[in-house]
This record gives C-alpha cells, sequence and structure tokens, in this order.
C-alpha cells in the first residue's frame, strides 16, 4: 500500500479529479494549503507596502491505494495537473503501513478500496 | 482599573439625576419664547432625522471599513471598539457633551447649562437652526461626535487595552472633542467668530481625529510585527463593505450639514460624490501607475480620502473645485501613507492619521482657496474669488486644532497610561485582542 501526496495548481483541481474517475480511483481527499516552490510566491501590495514571497494557494491532495493502483493515479495526476509550466506542483509517494475501515473494523488492502 | 471604571460611570450618572430633577421647570417659558419667531419645517425636520440616521450608520461602516484590515484575531476588538463607541458617546452627549459642544459659554467651551438636555426641547433653536426642532439639531450632532474618537481606533488597532481605550475615549471626547466642537460651531467659539468656515467637520472632525491618532500610535509604539512584515487584511471584502456604508452615510454628514432640505444641501451632496469619485480614481490610477495594478483597498481609501477632505467644504464649493479637492486628496494622502509613514517608521495601523488628518488638513485649507459666495451666500469667497483673508482664517483654524488636539491627546494618553496602561501584554497581542479582551472569536475554525 501508498500514500499518495500530490501539490497542485487549486484551478487544476477538477481535471485532475476527471483522470482519477477515469483511472477507478475513487478515494481522496482534498486540502487548501498555502505554499511555494520555484515561482517564489507572489507580491502583494498594501497601501504602497510591498511584500514579496507570498505564499501562493495549492490543492493538496492525499489517496491511498493499493500498489497496482499506484502507477495508474501517478500518470492521472500527472495527466490532470500538467501544463507545462512552472509551478504544475509535486507528486510523493509514501509507503502506508496500515489502513482501517472504521465503519467494519477490516484491515489491509481490501480496506483501501 | 475596575474602580476607575466606577468613577467613571458614577461621574456620568449623577449630575443627569440632577438635571432630570429641573428638567421641567425651565423647559416651558424657553420654548414658548422661541417658538414665537422659528417655525418647524417638516421637509427640513425629516432630511435632518434622516440625515442623523445615515451619519449613525457610518460608525458601524467604519467598523467594517477597519475590522476588514486587521489580522482576523483582532477583528472583533475593531467592532467591539466602534459599536461601544456608538453606544457611551450617545450616552455621554445627552449627559453634558452637548451641552459643553453647543450651550453658550465662553470662546473655549459651551456652559453646563444643557446638562441632560435641560432646555434642549422640541422647538427650534434659531441660534443653530430656525427651521429643525432643537432636539433634531442635538442628535445629528451627536452622530458626529460619535465617529470621530472611533476614527482614532485606526491608530491603536490590534495593541490597545479595551478598558484603557474606554477611558481614553470618554475623556478625549470630554475635553478634546467638545471644545474643539465649540470653538467652531458653538455660539461664543472663537473660531466661529473668527469666520473659519468648516461645513461638516475638516477641523472639528478629521484634522481632530487624524492628528489625534498620530498621537496614540506615537506614544503606544509599534505592532510587534510592523517593522520586519506588513499585515495584510484579513478580509478587504468587509473594508469595501464598510467603505461603500461610509460613502453612503457621508451623503447626511455634509448633505445634512446645511440642516435644511434645500439647495444648500444638494449642491453639498453633489460635491460629496464628486471629490469622493474622483479620489477613489486617481489612488485607483496612481496605484497602476506606480504598483503595476489598480488595487481594491487603493481605491477605498482614495473614496474615504475625497470624501474626508470635501467635508469642510461641501456647503462653500462648487463641482469643480470639489473635483480637484478630490484628486490632490488622494495624491497627498498616497504620499504620507506609502512615503511618510514608511520614512519615519510610525505604526498608525489603518491610517487614521495618513487618510483622516491630512485630507482633513487639505480639504479645510482648499476650503479657504475655492470658497464661493455664488454656492453660499452666508458662507464666503475664498482665496482665487479674491479674498485672501478667507484663507489665512482656515490656516489658523487649522494650526489651533492641530496644537490643541496634539497636546490635549498627549497629555490624556499619557494620564491613561499611567494609570490604566494603554498597551497589552506582549502575549495577549501575540494571541489576539479578539480572545484576550473579549473572550470571544471572529471565526471558528472547526464546526
Amino acid at each position: 500500500m501508498k500514500l499518495i501526496i500530490a501539490i497542485i495548481q487549486p484551478h487544476r483541481l477538477e481535471q485532475v479529479k476527471e483522470q482519477l474517475y477515469k483511472a477507478e480511483v475513487n478515494l481522496i481527499t482534498v486540502n487548501e494549503v498555502l505554499g511555494h516552490g520555484r515561482q517564489k510566491g507572489v507580491t502583494e501590495v498594501y497601501r504602497g507596502f510591498r511584500e514579496t514571497g507570498n505564499l501562493l494557494r495549492k490543492i493538496r491532495l492525499e489517496i491511498a491505494v493499493n500498489d497496482n493502483f499506484v502507477k495508474s493515479t501517478i500518470d492521472a495526476i500527472i495527466k490532470g495537473a500538467q501544463s507545462g509550466e512552472t509551478g504544475d506542483g509535486k507528486i510523493f509517494v509514501l509507503p502506508l503501513e496500515e489502513c482501517i475501515r472504521i465503519r467494519t473494523g477490516e484491515r489491509g488492502g481490501v480496506a483501501i478500496g | 482599573m475596575k474602580r476607575l471604571l466606577t468613577v467613571v460611570v458614577l461621574g456620568v450618572c449623577l449630575p443627569a439625576v440632577v438635571a432630570f430633577a429641573q428638567d421641567s421647570t425651565v423647559q416651558q417659558p424657553v420654548q414658548m419664547a422661541m417658538a414665537a419667531v422659528a417655525k418647524i419645517d417638516s421637509g427640513d425636520t425629516s432630511w435632518v432625522l434622516i440625515s442623523s440616521a445615515l451619519v449613525m450608520l457610518m460608525t458601524p461602516g467604519l467598523a467594517f471599513f477597519y475590522g476588514g484590515l486587521v489580522r482576523r484575531k483582532n477583528y472583533l476588538n475593531v467592532l467591539m471598539q466602534c459599536m461601544i463607541i456608538l453606544a457611551a458617546l450617545s450616552v455621554q452627549w445627552v449627559l453634558f457633551g452637548y451641552s459643553l459642544s453647543f450651550a453658550p459659554g465662553n470662546w473655549f467651551i459651551g456652559g453646563l447649562q444643557w446638562f441632560g438636555l435641560n432646555g434642549v426641547g422640541l422647538e427650534p433653536y434659531p441660534d443653530y437652526s430656525a427651521t429643525i426642532p432643537h432636539q433634531a439639531f442635538m442628535i445629528f450632532q451627536a452622530m458626529f461626535a460619535i465617529i470621530t474618537p472611533a476614527l482614532i481606533i485606526g491608530a491603536f488597532a490590534e495593541r490597545m487595552k479595551f478598558s484603557a481605550f474606554l477611558v481614553f475615549t470618554l475623556l478625549w471626547a470630554t475635553f478634546v472633542y467638545d471644545p474643539v466642537a465649540h470653538w467652531v460651531w458653538g455660539i461664543g467659539g472663537w473660531l466661529r467668530n473668527l469666520g473659519a468656515l468648516d461645513f461638516a467637520g475638516g477641523t472639528v472632525v478629521h484634522i481632530n481625529a487624524g492628528f489625534a491618532a498620530l498621537v496614540t500610535a506615537l506614544v503606544i509604539g509599534k505592532r510587534k510585527s510592523f517593522e520586519t512584515h506588513p499585515v495584510p487584511p484579513h478580509s478587504l471584502p468587509f473594508s469595501v463593505l464598510g467603505a461603500g456604508l461610509l460613502w453612503f452615510g457621508w451623503f447626511g454628514f455634509n448633505a445634512g450639514s446645511a440642516l435644511g432640505a434645500n439647495g444648500l444641501a444638494t449642491n453639498a451632496f453633489v460635491v460629496t460624490n464628486t471629490a469622493g469619485a474622483a479620489a477613489a480614481i486617481t489612488w485607483a490610477l496612481i496605484d497602476w501607475k506606480l504598483n503595476g495594478n489598480p488595487t481594491m483597498l487603493g481605491t477605498i481609501s482614495g473614496a474615504v480620502a475625497g470624501l474626508a477632505a470635501i467635508t469642510p467644504a461641501a456647503g462653500f464649493v462648487g463641482v469643480e473645485a470639489a473635483l480637484i479637492i478630490g484628486i490632490v486628496a488622494s495624491i497627498l494622502c498616497f504620499i504620507a501613507v506609502s512615503y511618510i509613514k514608511q520614512t519615519f517608521k510610525y505604526d498608525d495601523s489603518l491610517d487614521a492619521f495618513g487618510v483622516h488628518g491630512i485630507s482633513g488638513f487639505w480639504g479645510t485649507v482648499a476650503t479657504g482657496l475655492f470658497a464661493t459666495k455664488a454656492v453660499n451666500p452666508a458662507g464666503s469667497n475664498g482665496l482665487f474669488f479674491g479674498n485672501p483673508k478667507q484663507l489665512i482664517i482656515q490656516l489658523i483654524a487649522v494650526a489651533a486644532t492641530i496644537v490643541y488636539t496634539f497636546i490635549g491627546t498627549w497629555i490624556l494618553f499619557k494620564l491613561v497610561d499611567v494609570f490604566v496602561g494603554v498597551r497589552v501584554g506582549e502575549k495577549d497581542e501575540a494571541m489576539g485582542l479578539d480572545l484576550t479582551q473579549h473572550n470571544e472569536r471572529a471565526y471558528t475554525m472547526l464546526e
């Protein structure tokens, strides 16, 4: 089992979701987060006070998958979120020790899907 | 602290009871004498009452304007300061504030004969307004006395102890606002006798509050984060809502100051809207030119600057002058908040001085330049209409107000600091004033 964490552009969320549904990945948790990578943030100006390096709004996805779904999930995220410009985001893949469905108490791979 | 508050409350309430006891005997003959010379006009009365309600709405409007600009941990504190001023000064005004400002007295301050509205009845008082009930004039003026100290809170936002704020506000209203209002508008006031023109409060409201704000910002010191990073507004849409309410209320403020439903009120209405609009566009254009994009905050800051600047002039100038007054107001205020504040590093947090002090200053001087009897025969001509003397008088009014409010505010604020302490502790400032001063939160994080 893996935990896939992806940081994407907010306006790409709909496309990423669409690609994930096509790949039959239906479990997803979404957070609104702040951060920046190579773009180095944005400049904001308030009554002439200029503040550089402000954090940008991003979307953070968390998807837990069984190993046979890792590749298709990554491909779906890339397909939905890639524009080729700086700021498209990142995907992190982490080993997942355990997964438990609260309703039934099932554990492991069956609890994910 | 508790003892101090008790003293303040008792001091406010006791004399009222005494005044109430005397009330019924004196009022009757005074009213009957006046009825002989003045007649109530229903149009004038309804316009002044509506205007009073419009000006009342400006204080909650200001609360949103300022509240949107602070961090969300201090939002309620700003709203609370405005709403408590609305309540506390309404009471102060009917008890003795109106009397100190407007009762016949000496050159400096009004008498106490109108304590608890003793003798302030429902017949006109022709020295102020011959066609509306005296109490209508009184309640209209009450709204000015309320919003003026509320303007000051922008300077010490996000770091002032609430108890200290409350004591300071009552003292300031009594010992700074009331005398200055008497000088300019009260019978016997020395600036009124000198011929100073201030239609709706360039000196009394905007210079007075603006320079008081500067003093409080200097005495209380900078917020912890001021030097390291500027504080971004937590909700500009709230500030825009507030600015909209201010603009709306300003028609009562300025056009209501004609004290009648007439041509002069219409002139004031038109020039008020024109100056606010010209100033809003000007600030947006300056932003566009200097910072790459027009900003929402800049646009509403400009509107408020223009509206404040036209305030003393609204009943004396025409629409061309209003355009110039608005445009120049934005340029001057932009310089004040973007350059002067950054150069001298004082933390006038929400630019109470930079917007109201500067535009009140400019507007009062501009009245001495652009005033014309063609607009208001009861007024005077300014420099550009052949009367340089009026400009001198305006400059005297400006200087006197600045000196008095600077010294008076400094003394009162220092006194409150010694007895109560004006600033919250470092930890409270970090946690935010909503939680530490009110045990409340503006926004919940979880359901």
